[in-house]
């Protein structure tokens, strides 16, 4: 393999790795707000408040990774995404300070205030649809290169179905991938009231979700001829996908094998993701950015893979540690420790 | 109108606005982990309860900061792109690697941070809890040692040769160990435990200057003002050796600096004063010869002038304030901390007294305005280059015509970060006083040591 598809994969695994544990903490945001509205705030705190408050940091370093990642890796996406993203980037990092910083200031400081509630309700789902604007860019026609001045056609983002529905689709896998970790969670901690609820909104969010793939699917067969083509080349990964998601709606309808779907739940959207991210190669921001023209040297590309792999050492034991203490250590889950 | 000042210079602002934040929280960052861990550990050694109730509030009051590092670390790290696209292009070709080291290094810290917080009564060992903070030093220390190579990269660019539209060959462990690295890396380090060491010991003083004199703070006070000691120590060598690396490789920063215009021998050191008419600095301390033993270790050796640089190339002469307010400061740390260990040595003398007290409060905003006043001093010094000899800093800028608007919005965010930041850290403690918090948590310590 060369080292520009090795790089892309790596940075691949991560952008999934935050599409996850994110999910998870941008959607329990907004059901924690909508449970403090509906008045059943008592059922859902104590679950969110206990698995989110050791891992906010590792989430937002998955993010960091990436971004750093692909600067380093394919450094003209800096100066494409870089100038055009100046507005949306910044209201993004500023959604994201909001949301980590007041994270910590109420979690140590004080009481749950409303002002505090409904921002991390409200961050949790406009921080993925402002992200998600990026995938969209990366398609072409928004980014514009003339007499060397890179510029943004914001009219053409804000009119084109295919932005919207991408905008759509990530706000409710989000609550679904939200909702299908919580009921594993849930179980694990033997907390049937919990359970109840956070089951029920797991089951409603997978129709949306659903829909919303199948719209954007369309959408994007518009907007680029290219890639929706690709896309058919790799049906067998999308159809892995549905299957796997057929099984985790079987298991959480049944009501058991709760983590089993939660890992159905991370296999449909691995290989959605794969599925799109292989067949939107070789671009990285069609038509400017490909793989193979704007890879960094290849000494620093072989040595960034280095520092991955020995990094990978280091990180992987950590994490296991964090999950044993907090995901897998049945005491602490139950709220015992 | 904002929106219509010169993408370039608001990029700059913007730049500097976000970085002078970001250092406050990211030096705390790197330097509580190692004293929360020494207060553990000669907790645990000795079994006293004062020293783990330390490292237990340190450790409390610690999330809040970090909470503020992350994310204005995650802000910098984007507006790198945003702001500066060109720059990026060309130096993520030849400096991400030590990019990419730090986020596996805030990645560890991040996970073993998240472990120490939420475990500490769950081992049966309690030095197995200690070990825990070793990986959050080191994590934190090695984001620092990392990022600052990529900004010694700025200062002394090496590692790559260009040929015909871009680079020909590039050699990143060169980039990354270029010349500044190893003294910038140094003074950085240094700084960091020294600023949070004072910091820490200006809390302890002012709680006593406010409440009783506790056992529980005059012990944080000693162990505080020990490493304020040891760590202002190395910081001056630090700061003297970069001084040497100045004058080696970057001799209109130092010259700039000390408004050291012409080459000569036994250059004086100047300190504070203006400039007169045709640069003539007046009303300065003169330091005869000092200049030349800071830059050579001799006092006769020969320094080089500003006179031998374009004047396109010249750093802005202000950055001598900069750089003495940082000086001054640095002795200043020295000479408290070494006034309250000779007090405390000596019997006869009250090392608690108001006044040594209220100079120990002072000492620890003034750290954290050298480490400001330093990095200024750094970065204007190496103007008007982003890469020195490369690419200039109106030649890397983004073009987009809004950045002064998001100026105002950073500038909002910040302050809303900075006010409520210290809002939680008040309401965290002023309800919970070490002392009771002590006889909640151990309820068979002593009475009656309270004076
Ligand atoms: C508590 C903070 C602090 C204190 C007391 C000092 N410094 Fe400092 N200094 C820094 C904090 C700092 C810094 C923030 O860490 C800088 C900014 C950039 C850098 O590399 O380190 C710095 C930069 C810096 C540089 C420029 C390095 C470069 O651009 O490559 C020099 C020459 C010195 N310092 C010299 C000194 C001397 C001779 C001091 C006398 C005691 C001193 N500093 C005290
Ligand atoms: C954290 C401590 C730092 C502080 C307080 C700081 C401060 C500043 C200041 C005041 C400026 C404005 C200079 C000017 O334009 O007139 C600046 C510029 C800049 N700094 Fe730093 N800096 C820090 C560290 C770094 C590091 C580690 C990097 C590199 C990774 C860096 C990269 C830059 C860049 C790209 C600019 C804009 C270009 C320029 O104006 O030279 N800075 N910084
Ligand atoms: C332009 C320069 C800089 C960039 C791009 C940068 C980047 C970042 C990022 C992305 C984070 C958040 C990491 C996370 O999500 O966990 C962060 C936090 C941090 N930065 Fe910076 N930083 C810069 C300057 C500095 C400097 C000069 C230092 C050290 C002196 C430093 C030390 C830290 C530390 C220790 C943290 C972590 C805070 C904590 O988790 O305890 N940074 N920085």
């Amino acid at each position: 393999m060369s080292y520009e598809i090795i790089g892309i994969t790596v940075l691949w695994i991560f952008l999934y790795g935050y599409l996850i544990v994110a999910s998870v903490d941008f959607g329990a945001g907004f059901f924690a707000y909508y449970a403090k509205v509906t008045k059943k705030d008592h059922i859902m705190n104590q679950l969110i408040s206990r698995y989110l408050s050791p891992v906010w940091e590792v989430t937002n370093v998955f993010f960091v990774f990436f971004f750093v990642g692909i600067v380093g890796f394919f450094p003209d996406s800096a100066y494409y995404y870089g100038t055009a993203l100046l507005v949306p980037g910044s209201i993004a990092i500023i959604l994201l300070a909001i949301r980590g910083s007041f994270y910590a200031f109420e979690n140590y400081g004080s009481k749950k205030s409303n002002v505090y509630m409904f921002l991390y309700g409200a961050t949790g789902l406009l921080i993925p649809a402002s992200l998600s604007i990026a995938l969209t860019l990366s398609e072409g026609g928004f980014i514009l290169e003339e007499n060397g001045v890179v510029s943004l056609d914001y009219l053409a983002l804000f009119t084109s179905p295919y932005s919207w529905s991408v905008v759509v689709l990530a706000v409710v896998s989000v609550l679904f991938i939200s909702a299908a970790f919580l009921t594993f969670y849930a179980a694990r901690a033997n907390d049937q009231a919990a359970l109840k609820l956070v089951r029920k909104y797991a089951l409603f969010w997978a129709t949306p979700t659903i829909i919303a793939a199948l719209t954007t699917f369309i959408a994007l067969g518009q907007h680029n001829e290219r890639h929706y083509q690709n896309m058919f080349d790799l049906w067998w990964m999308f159809g892995l996908s549905v299957g796997f998601f057929i099984i985790a709606m079987w298991l959480i309808y049944e009501g058991k094998r709760f983590g089993l779907a939660f890992i159905s739940v991370m296999l449909q959207f691995f290989f959605a993701f794969f599925g799109y991210g292989a067949s939107h190669l070789p671009y990285i921001l069609d038509p400017y950015v490909t793989i193979y023209e704007n890879a960094t040297h290849e000494a620093t590309g072989i040595a960034l893979i280095v520092v991955f792999i020995l990094g990978l050492f280091l990180l992987i034991p950590s994490l296991i540690l964090l999950m044993r203490l907090f995901l897998f250590d049945a005491d602490y889950v139950k709220g015992k420790k | 109108m904002m929106t219509e000042l010169d993408p370039v210079l608001m990029s700059r602002l913007l730049t500097a606005l976000t970085l002078v934040f970001h250092v406050i929280f990211a030096t705390l960052g790197v330097g509580v982990p190692l004293m929360i861990s020494i207060a553990e550990f000669i907790g645990i050694k000795k079994n006293d309860p004062h020293y783990l109730m330390m490292a237990r509030r340190w450790t409390r009051g610690f999330v809040i900061p970090v909470a503020i590092g992350v994310v204005t670390g995650t802000a910098i790290g984007l507006q790198l792109s945003l702001l500066w696209p060109e720059f990026m292009q060309v130096a993520g070709n030849v400096i991400s690697l030590p990019l990419f080291m730090e986020v596996f290094a805030f990645f560890f810290e991040a996970i073993f941070l998240g472990i120490y917080l939420y475990t500490w009564d769950r081992f049966k060992k309690p030095m197995m809890h200690w070990w825990l903070s070793l990986p959050i030093i080191i994590g934190g220390g090695l984001s620092a040692v990392f990022i600052t190579s990529v900004n010694a990269f700025m200062n002394t660019p090496e590692g790559f040769t260009t040929g015909a539209g871009g680079f020909a060959t590039v050699n990143p462990l060169d980039a990354m160990f270029n010349p500044a690295t190893p003294t910038k890396v140094f003074h950085v380090l240094a700084s960091a435990y020294l600023t949070v060491a004072a910091i820490l010991a200006a809390i302890a003083a002012f709680s006593m200057l406010r409440k009783k004199h506790t056992e529980y703070h005059k012990k944080a006070l000693k162990l505080t003002i020990t490493l304020t000691f040891i760590f202002s120590i190395l910081t001056a060598i630090a700061g003297d050796v970069s001084a040497k690396f100045l004058a080696e490789h970057q001799p209109e920063k130092l010259a700039a600096a000390e408004w050291h215009f012409e080459t000569e021998e036994g250059a004086d050191l100047v300190l504070f004063g203006w400039l007169g008419d045709e640069n003539t600095p007046a009303g300065a301390l003169r330091f005869p010869g000092l200049l030349s033993f800071l830059a050579y270790g001799d006092f006769q050796s020969e320094v080089t002038g500003l006179e031998e640089f374009p004047e396109d190339e010249r750093p802005p002469l202000w950055i001598h304030y900069m750089f003495d307010l940082m000086v001054v400061i640095g002795f200043f740390l020295l000479g408290v901390s070494l006034l309250y260990i000779l007090a405390w040595k000596i019997k006869r003398w009250n090392e608690h007294n108001k006044w040594m007290l209220w100079l120990l409060v002072v000492s620890g905003p003034l750290a954290m305005l050298a480490i400001e006043f330093g990095w200024i001093f750094a970065e204007e010094g190496r103007q008007p280059w982003i890469l020195r000899g490369y690419m200039l800093v109106e030649d890397a800028a983004t073009t987009s015509p809004y950045v002064g608007w998001m100026f105002l919005l950073f500038l909002g965010l910040y302050t809303v970060l900075g006010v409520l930041g210290v809002a939680v850290l008040r309401k965290l403690f002023k309800n919970n006083p070490a002392e009771e918090e002590l006889e909640k948590k151990y309820p068979t310590i002593e009475k009656g040591d309270n004076k």
